[in-house]
């Protein structure tokens, strides 16, 4: 299920259309995530406050999103544009790869309810096709 | 048996009170052919699948998008007997439809982009949660039936 030249225009022009939100993006998908999926709290016990909104939720969702911003940038070899990602991801974070799903959806959930009239379907599938790829690339050197 | 918060049963029962399943289903069901067209297996007689318009457009799937609404609502009337609810329903997927139940949960997740879509910031992840947790049970339900 590679990207084709029309998911990466999709991805793009989305991106364009959303990519001034990012940060808002990333505060809110991450802090759902927490409250909708609460295993993944784990992986955040070293922070002072875990509700939507905090300032250790924002900054972290701004950080997300500029990985999302990079990987728009390099769509055409997420491998190798994610490389350094997925080693910090394999190698010190350790974050179970399932989770990248998780928070994908988080993140479609938001821009769908930030974004209805331009989440069309055929974003979504470009979109959702996009985060898979993403999701892989960061996982590449996990083992 | 499933536990439901007072605030759980509320946003259920809120956010489909004020449904309109005629645009929900169709919306959901059409999402979910085009994002995931290897579900489209199960709708060979449905005409025209051909791309996203031809898929919007199509009156069969539109139908077939509201009987699917109308089929949630039973869970949402019955929170408290949700797998009994739907054993009928999970035999008649599994032995007359063979649908794999993993596509049940693709259904949902389009469902719930098309909910948020419509709700807007009152889409908070309090309410995402709830709407999730109940589709999860109404998910679990249809698959429990299966052999």
């Amino acid at each position: 299920m590679s990207l084709t030249d029309k998911d990466k225009a999709a991805v793009r022009a989305m991106w364009g259309k959303i990519s001034k939100s990012a940060d808002a993006i990333g505060a809110d998908a991450l802090g759902r995530m927490l409250v909708v999926y609460p295993q993944t709290k784990t992986y955040f016990s070293h922070w002072s406050d875990l509700s939507p909104n905090s300032a250790p939720v924002k900054n972290h969702g701004k950080n997300v999103m500029s990985g999302v911003a990079l990987a728009v940038s390099k769509i055409d070899d997420l491998t190798s544009g994610l490389m350094a990602l997925s080693e910090q991801h394999a190698f010190q974070l350790r974050v179970d790869p399932a989770n990248f799903k998780i928070l994908s959806h988080c993140i479609l959930v938001v821009i769908a309810s930030m974004f209805p009239k331009d989440f069309t379907p055929e974003a979504h599938v470009s979109m959702d096709k996009f985060f898979c790829g993403l999701s892989l690339a960061l996982a590449e050197k996990y083992r | 048996m499933v536990e439901w918060t007072d605030f759980e049963r509320a946003t259920i029962q809120d956010i489909f009170s004020k449904m309109d399943y005629e645009v929900v289903g169709p919306a959901a069901l059409s999402r979910c052919l085009i994002v995931y067209p290897w579900t489209q297996r199960y709708f060979g007689n449905f005409g025209n699948l051909y791309n996203a318009a031809a898929i919007m457009g199509n009156p069969m799937v539109a139908k077939h998008g509201t009987t699917i609404l109308h089929g949630l609502e039973r869970g949402v009337k019955n929170m408290d007997n949700i797998k009994e609810t739907y054993a009928e329903l999970s035999v008649l997927h599994s032995d007359k439809l063979h649908v794999d139940p993993d596509n049940f949960k693709l259904l949902s997740d389009c469902l719930t982009i098309v909910v948020a879509a419509q709700l807007g910031k009152a889409f908070t992840g309090e309410v995402q949660a709830a709407f999730q947790k109940f589709m999860a049970v109404v998910v679990s339900s249809l698959g429990r039936q299966y052999h």
